[in-house]
């Protein structure tokens, strides 16, 4: 009996549903409500990515010289025809926000899927295996992270070239770390656990255990980390773009715009700002449900 | 000791005493997000000075929340107490102030629990934890401390007491961390010493040594000591009065030999006859 | 559980099941520490042997190396008259059908991320090939199910997770579990120890009379002697990774030869209030305290 809280635990009825499942997180999910506004965002967000070409009202690189550097509609010198302005070549803002999610979005949640499935095969194992394994695959990750991942990013796309699918691949196989170490000591915990030891005595194969038995128990943490790395690396892809290293010039992005914007801060504030304010509040949303879920994913959150 | 006429245990001879600590219709509530476990329900109990008071029961009976409602370190939220009085020399703890009953806490009434583990700092020194708590409620000086904590360390029967004063919790092996907690809470001489389950998480022969001490130190300070426990045998070891909790209730009350020979109550049969007992062989 | 299971029958007297012989285990690579030592030890078929010991005696040890989870360092372990160390990797799968295992905590024994059905069909999904796959779900379940009676438990809780039940349950669960390929060997750390009294009652009970009708044979590892006096038909007892005394249970638990089982014995607390060191307090001083 646990001394802090006696008859509590011991006697409520454990009627909630599974913990874990995946409607059950969900659930639990709508109860924070700034995780609910979050979500929100989020979802208007992948909305817009997806169906870009009906939500923007021009193409993102249609240039109008004549209107360069127009005002949002509301200030002086602005029109309802651009609602977020124009930018130096005459663009349409509110266009270029809505295409530039496309890429934040795909190369966030590139990398991250990249990273995770990198990170926890390897910190699975480590954690299992132990031994040589896992002190070789935790020097690995030591040398991985004595390398500033931007600059080693920058050196490779500096190598390989830009394109989009370099860049999810470099923020991927930088990002593995975190992942790995987590992962790894999650199952060095569970590795002990008397469910782990009963499946090696039944004769269940390694390769199962880690599936059946490890996996579906580290998801929690996971999932907290990967929300959390798909901000990051949209962040990164933004910083990459902003030093002209990232997508090519004819991608919109975020971070090349803000990178445009920077010119103009002191007259035409707006080119800057808007996609600034349009990173910020994703990655801040992404945060925000990362942690939502790393509350709610512990099953044993449900047991009161 | 003869077995025609019933033993007559320290209580019996002060019947006429008032009782040091009387619980009164007890009752404790937890209020979860969408329900309320009544985890205590109308517990009344009393023991006196020099006197053990059994409280026996499986997991889910109360016992301990009783036990920590005593010195209010339930956790609140979710613990409400929505009647009862527990009535120490006197005075009514539920009605103190935290400051009050921060006097009261270990130096009148202490508690020793199952995991000594969780209860020592494991980055302070075994006998500055010791002497911190005399410190606490007598303000002596350093010099006193020190000396009183390495007494009480004596006391409880650990080798060496200047070597164990040094040393930190995860050096010592369970039996000697839970001497230490022993000394602990009596190094400030309270009055009366709840113990939760104080031998439940040890090895047989220690358990043995542990509950010899027990009885030994409260023979020697006069202390009234409230035992919770599951095990019967443990009971019947070291009780003068025993209390049978299920389910939050008090089922039967008495002396233990009342209470073994002729339990009044089905569950404590039950619990009698469930208890393995070594001379099955 | 099943029909055919039931004229098991008498196990054959004194045929030995398991032989441990000369069992050392060292950990650590500079300094090593021995955790067993020279440990042999015959279990018969259907009888209960009981493990006893306190805590770092070795016995959790010597469990896992008689499980072949671990490797001893040295001395070796036979089943059924085949030696585990000999053998090749399918052959020791063949052999761990016939000995399973139950696990002192039942709130970690089993993945709370899988379903009470999942949980006891997996030892017949890891050994029997024609138990996977979508179309072998409706036997398992069948099969599940009937064990789930055999241990006490109603048949239809199989979609429930393992934290909707107690820990007495629970364990019901974990036997039904090791039940699932007809193990001839049980091994049984300290099955009882996280449980109120009068569970572990029932839960003994059920040992019991699984091993009647099964002919199960129990190593029975408990640091409890009032239990082992209850179920034991020999009791092998372990100080510090060595094997103190072993002998039928009634010479054990009441005529000790080995000083240690003697204050073992000595240790316990009878569930006796004459007995006792407060009740001779009370006997010397009758007048304890009142005088004061």
């Amino acid at each position: 009996m646990t001394v802090m809280s006696p008859a509590a635990t011991d006697r409520t009825p454990a009627k909630t549903p599974a913990g874990g499942s995946g409607s059950a997180v969900l659930r639990a999910l709508l109860r924070n409500k700034l995780a609910v506004v979050a979500l929100a965002v989020l979802a208007l967000l992948l909305f817009a990515a997806l169906f870009a070409p009906l939500v923007a009202p021009y193409d993102p690189n249609a240039q109008n010289l004549l209107l360069r550097l127009r005002p949002p509609a509301w200030q002086d010198g602005g029109s309802g025809a651009h609602l977020l302005g124009t930018d130096q070549l005459g663009r349409d803002m509110l266009s270029r926000v809505v295409y530039g999610s496309r890429v934040s979005l795909l190369v966030g949640a590139g990398a991250a899927l990249l990273a995770g499935v990198v990170g926890t095969v390897v910190g699975l194992s480590a954690g299992y295996f132990g031994g040589w394994a896992d002190r070789a695959l935790m020097r690995l990750a030591d040398v991985q992270l004595a390398f500033p991942s931007l600059l080693l990013a920058l050196a490779i796309v500096g190598f390989l070239g830009s394109g989009l699918w370099y860049v999810i691949l470099v923020l991927g196989f930088t990002g593995w770390v975190s992942y790995a170490r987590v992962v790894r000591s999650e199952v060095m915990s569970l590795r002990t656990r008397d469910f782990v030891t009963e499946a090696r005595a039944i004769g269940v194969t390694d390769v199962t255990i880690m599936r059946r038995h490890l996996l579906p128990n580290v998801t929690a943490p996971l999932a907290t980390i990967g929300t959390l790395h798909v901000a990051a690396a949209i962040v990164a892809e933004a910083s990459l773009s902003y030093l002209g290293l990232g997508v090519p010039k004819e991608t919109v992005t975020w971070g090349a715009m803000l990178s445009d914007g920077q010119l103009y801060l002191g007259t035409s504030w707006w080119v800057a700002v808007f996609p600034g304010i349009a990173l910020m509040f994703t990655s801040l949303a992404i945060n925000i449900t990362g942690d939502a879920l790393r509350d709610v994913a512990d099953p044993k959150a449900y047991r009161r | 000791m003869t077995l025609d006429r019933p033993t007559p245990g320290p209580h019996e001879d002060r019947e006429g005493a008032p009782p040091l600590l009387e619980i009164d219709g007890l009752s404790v509530d937890f209020r979860l997000d969408t329900s309320v476990v009544h985890a205590v329900r109308d517990v009344s109990l009393d023991v006196r000075a020099g006197e053990t008071l059994a409280v026996v029961g499986e997991s889910g009976s109360g016992k301990s929340a009783t036990a920590l409602s005593v010195l209010r370190l339930n956790p609140s939220p979710p613990c409400v107490y929505p009647s009862g009085e527990i009535r120490f020399d006197g005075r009514d703890l539920l009605k103190l102030s935290e400051k009050e009953l921060g006097r009261v806490r270990g130096r009148d009434i202490a508690m020793v629990f199952q995991d000594p583990m969780t209860c020592l700092d494991p980055l302070q020194r075994v006998g500055a934890q010791v002497a911190e708590v005399l410190r606490h409620h007598t303000g002596v000086s350093r010099a006193q401390a020190k000396e009183a904590a390495l007494a009480a360390l004596d006391e409880v029967g650990i080798p060496d007491p200047e070597l164990r004063y040094r040393q930190y919790p995860h050096e010592l092996s369970g039996g000697l961390r839970q001497r230490v907690m022993i000394a602990t809470a009596l190094v400030a001489r309270p009055r009366l010493l709840i113990a939760d389950e104080p031998t439940t998480a040890l090895d047989v022969t220690v358990q043995r040594q542990i509950l010899d001490l027990l009885v030994t130190l409260q023979h020697k300070h006069d202390m009234a000591v409230v035992l919770i426990t599951h095990d019967l045998a443990v009971v019947a070891e070291t009780a003068d009065r025993v209390v049978v909790m299920n389910q939050g209730r008090v089922v039967e009350s008495g002396g233990v030999l009342d209470v073994f020979d002729h339990p009044a109550d089905d569950y404590t049969r039950r619990l009698l006859a469930a208890t393995p007992r070594l001379e099955a062989a | 559980m099943t029909t055919e299971a039931t004229d098991a029958g008498a196990p054959e007297a004194d045929r030995v099941l398991l032989r441990l012989d000369g069992l050392r285990k060292e950990f650590g690579t500079r300094a090593t520490t021995v955790a067993v030592d020279d440990v042999s030890l015959d279990v018969h078929e259907g009888e209960t042997l009981a493990l006893v010991g306190e805590s770092g005696c070795g016995k959790t040890t010597l469990t896992r190396l008689l499980l072949r989870l671990l490797e001893p360092t040295a001395g070796s372990v036979s089943f059924d008259g085949r030696d585990l160390t000999t053998l090749s990797a399918p052959e020791l799968r063949a052999v761990r059908r016939q000995m399973q295992v139950v696990l002192q905590d039942p709130h970690s024994s089993m993945n709370p991320r899988m379903r009470i059905s999942d949980i006891v069909a997996e030892p017949l999904v890891t050994h029997d090939p024609e138990a996977r796959g979508r179309r072998a779900r409706a036997r398992n379940r069948e099969r599940v199910g009937e064990l789930l009676e055999a241990v006490g438990l109603d048949a239809g809780i199989q979609d429930r997770y393992p934290h909707e039940f107690s820990g007495g349950q629970r364990q019901r669960v974990s036997i039904a579990r090791a039940l699932a390929l007809r193990p001839r060997l049980l091994v049984l750390d300290e099955p009882t120890s996280a449980l109120d009294v009068s569970v572990q009652a029932t839960v003994l009970d059920l040992l019991a009379d699984l091993q009647r009708r099964l002919g199960l044979t129990y190593v029975f590892v408990s640091h409890n002697l009032a239990v082992v006096a209850q179920v034991a038909d020999r009791v092998a007892v372990m100080r510090g990774g060595r094997l103190v005394e072993v002998g039928e249970a009634t010479q054990v638990l009441r005529a000790p030869r080995h000083p240690y089982t003697r204050q073992l014995l000595d240790a316990v607390p009878a569930l006796d209030p004459r007995k006792g060191r407060r009740a001779a307090q009370r006997a010397a001083s009758p007048a304890a305290g009142a005088d004061r």
